[in-house]
């Protein structure tokens, strides 16, 4: 409280400065190694709680429904690895397939049938049928896969 | 920096009352005499306790309480996460060396028989959560939902079955219905993270509070010597000389943690079957060890009495006078009440260690 007098005389506090160097040096010592000890338990903790990352193939192949499950207009959500996709059969009859994960926020959308969109309902985001955000609060469209007809399964595969 | 801390240190003095807190950390002396080590008992119990709340809390980031999820998550932690095999082995490791010193606290201040008034309670609380830690570590063991851990729990359990009138209750209140299944799973998990930690939180507080207002407690036989003046009646202030020797055993005992959990990971064994046989050779953990070879010992019917009726009554009755014991040793000095009592607890430490050791060989 005193140095502000005395700038650049001494930094240490009075009381501070009574402590013998060599007791200084061995309190320095011993907050180093208290220091050491408490990163040692911190850094095992910290890496403990990241979830170790789950490995997932960049390649997909889903099959998403059986030819004729879907009528025209209509949609479905499926399990895509481990994310929703929703496959959609548009009004003339072609199928698309996209992430069914709101790039708003993260909600999982819907197929809306009255107004052919694809619409979130957690904050009115809307998206057309070729996955663009159309209104709403999403900053980017839909990721689109590609769909196939093998057999009589619809197939959605994603290629990285 | 100096200057900031003494600054912050009187800004919180002037809101908390700092001087308050600190008179009452000073109050407490420890007294020095060659017993004085056992003094250490209790903080290292709380201090492992603490490591079990915290590695506790870790393991539930993962842990899934459920038939089906328990013993791959379990297996996750061990093999997947990173430092998870270090966190739950020491979490094993822990629990066993609490309960080990919890054990051996109890009975030092047993022996020097510091439950004498006015620290009736203090002793009442002590023995209510050695309770507490004994439910810990049997409600613990059955988590990770592995062979071992599931035949443990249904004898265990089935063993609250031969309580008179209200056994049978009992039995389906702690497995949550008539079998050992995942609904046991479940109760146990509720309790060992919620109901057992709410409670010793509450009973610690107050062990602590009366041990903190009655300060330490110097043995008959030290304190008739200081009367006498044969001995200095010396001390040291708990806050800070003690503490600090404290943290020096804490230090220690971090070390002794961090060793057994590298060299001697906890084992999982295989994955509970409830429709496959009991493997052989088959014994509760070790702090159990004593109750379960007693009642090897006894055969099926003692005159009227089922064998495990009569092992439950034995063991219950012994439970509910070693709690009162304060109160019926009572004439604590020099008396031949109390030499009687000191020889019914060298009986009860022998009876265990007998036992025990009869158990593993």
């Amino acid at each position: 409280m005193k140095d502000d007098r005395n700038p650049g005389k001494s930094v240490l506090h009075p009381e501070d400065a009574k402590v013998d160097p060599g007791r200084r040096w061995v309190n320095t010592l011993l907050g180093a190694g208290v220091v050491a000890t408490v990163a040692s338990f911190i850094y095992p903790a910290i890496r403990y709680v990241i979830p170790p990352p789950v490995s997932e193939a960049s390649n997909l192949s889903v099959v998403a429904a059986k030819v004729g499950e879907l009528k025209e207009n209509a949609a479905k959500v499926f399990k895509f690895g481990s994310t929703p996709a929703i496959l959609v059969r548009t009004p003339d009859g072609n199928y698309r397939a996209f992430t069914a994960v709101c790039t708003h926020l993260g909600c999982t959308v819907q197929y809306r049938s009255d107004s052919h969109e694809i619409w979130c309902p957690c904050h009115n985001g809307k998206y057309n049928l070729q996955g663009r955000n159309v209104s709403g609060p999403p900053p980017r469209p839909l990721a689109q896969y590609q769909v196939h007809i093998q057999g009589g399964d619809v197939v959605v595969v994603r290629n990285t | 920096m100096a200057d900031l801390k003494r600054r912050t240190l009187d800004w919180l003095n002037e809101r908390m009352g700092g001087e308050d807190i600190e008179a009452f950390l000073r109050h407490k002396r420890v007294p020095i005499h060659r017993h004085t080590i056992w003094y250490y008992l209790g903080g290292m119990a709380l201090f492992l306790f603490m490591i079990q709340v915290l590695t506790g809390i870790l393991l539930l980031m993962y842990y899934r309480p459920s038939a089906n999820g328990a013993f791959e998550s379990v297996q996750f932690i061990m093999t997947q996460v990173k430092f998870g095999w270090l966190i739950r082995s020491i979490h094993s490791w822990s629990a066993n060396l609490m309960i080990f010193i919890v054990f051996v606290h109890m009975f030092s201040v047993f022996f020097m028989k510091a439950y004498r008034k006015p620290r009736e309670l203090t002793w009442v609380s002590g023995m209510l959560l050695f309770f507490i830690v004994l439910a810990f570590g049997f409600s613990g063991y059955l988590l990770p939902w592995n062979t071992l851990a599931f035949f443990a729990t249904k004898v265990g359990t089935d063993m609250a079955g031969f309580v008179p009138i209200i056994g049978n209750w009992i039995k389906v209140f702690l497995r949550g219905g008539n079998e050992v299944t995942g609904a046991t799973l479940t109760r146990f998990f509720g309790f060992h993270v919620a109901v057992l930690p709410g409670i010793a939180t509450l009973l610690l507080a107050l062990h602590l509070l009366l041990v903190q207002k009655l300060g330490m407690s110097v043995p008959p036989g030290v304190e008739q010597k200081i009367k006498e003046g044969k001995e200095p009646n010396r001390s040291m202030p708990f806050f800070p000389n003690f503490l600090l020797r404290d943290i020096m055993g804490w230090y220690g005992a971090l070390g002794v943690l961090g060793a057994l959990a590298a060299i001697f990971p906890w084992e999982l064994g295989t994955k509970a079957n409830p429709f496959g046989s009991a493997p052989a050779g088959i014994h509760p953990e070790w702090y159990f060890l004593f109750m379960f070879q007693t009642l090897k010992f006894l055969p099926s019917k003692v005159f009227f009495i089922d064998g495990e009726l009569l092992g439950l009554m034995l063991f219950g009755v012994v439970g509910a006078l070693w709690v009162i014991i304060p109160f019926l040793d009572c004439k604590v000095g020099f008396s031949r009440v109390t030499h009687f009592f000191t020889g019914l607890g060298v009986f009860a430490l022998g009876f265990i260690i007998v036992l025990s050791c009869l158990a593993i060989f």
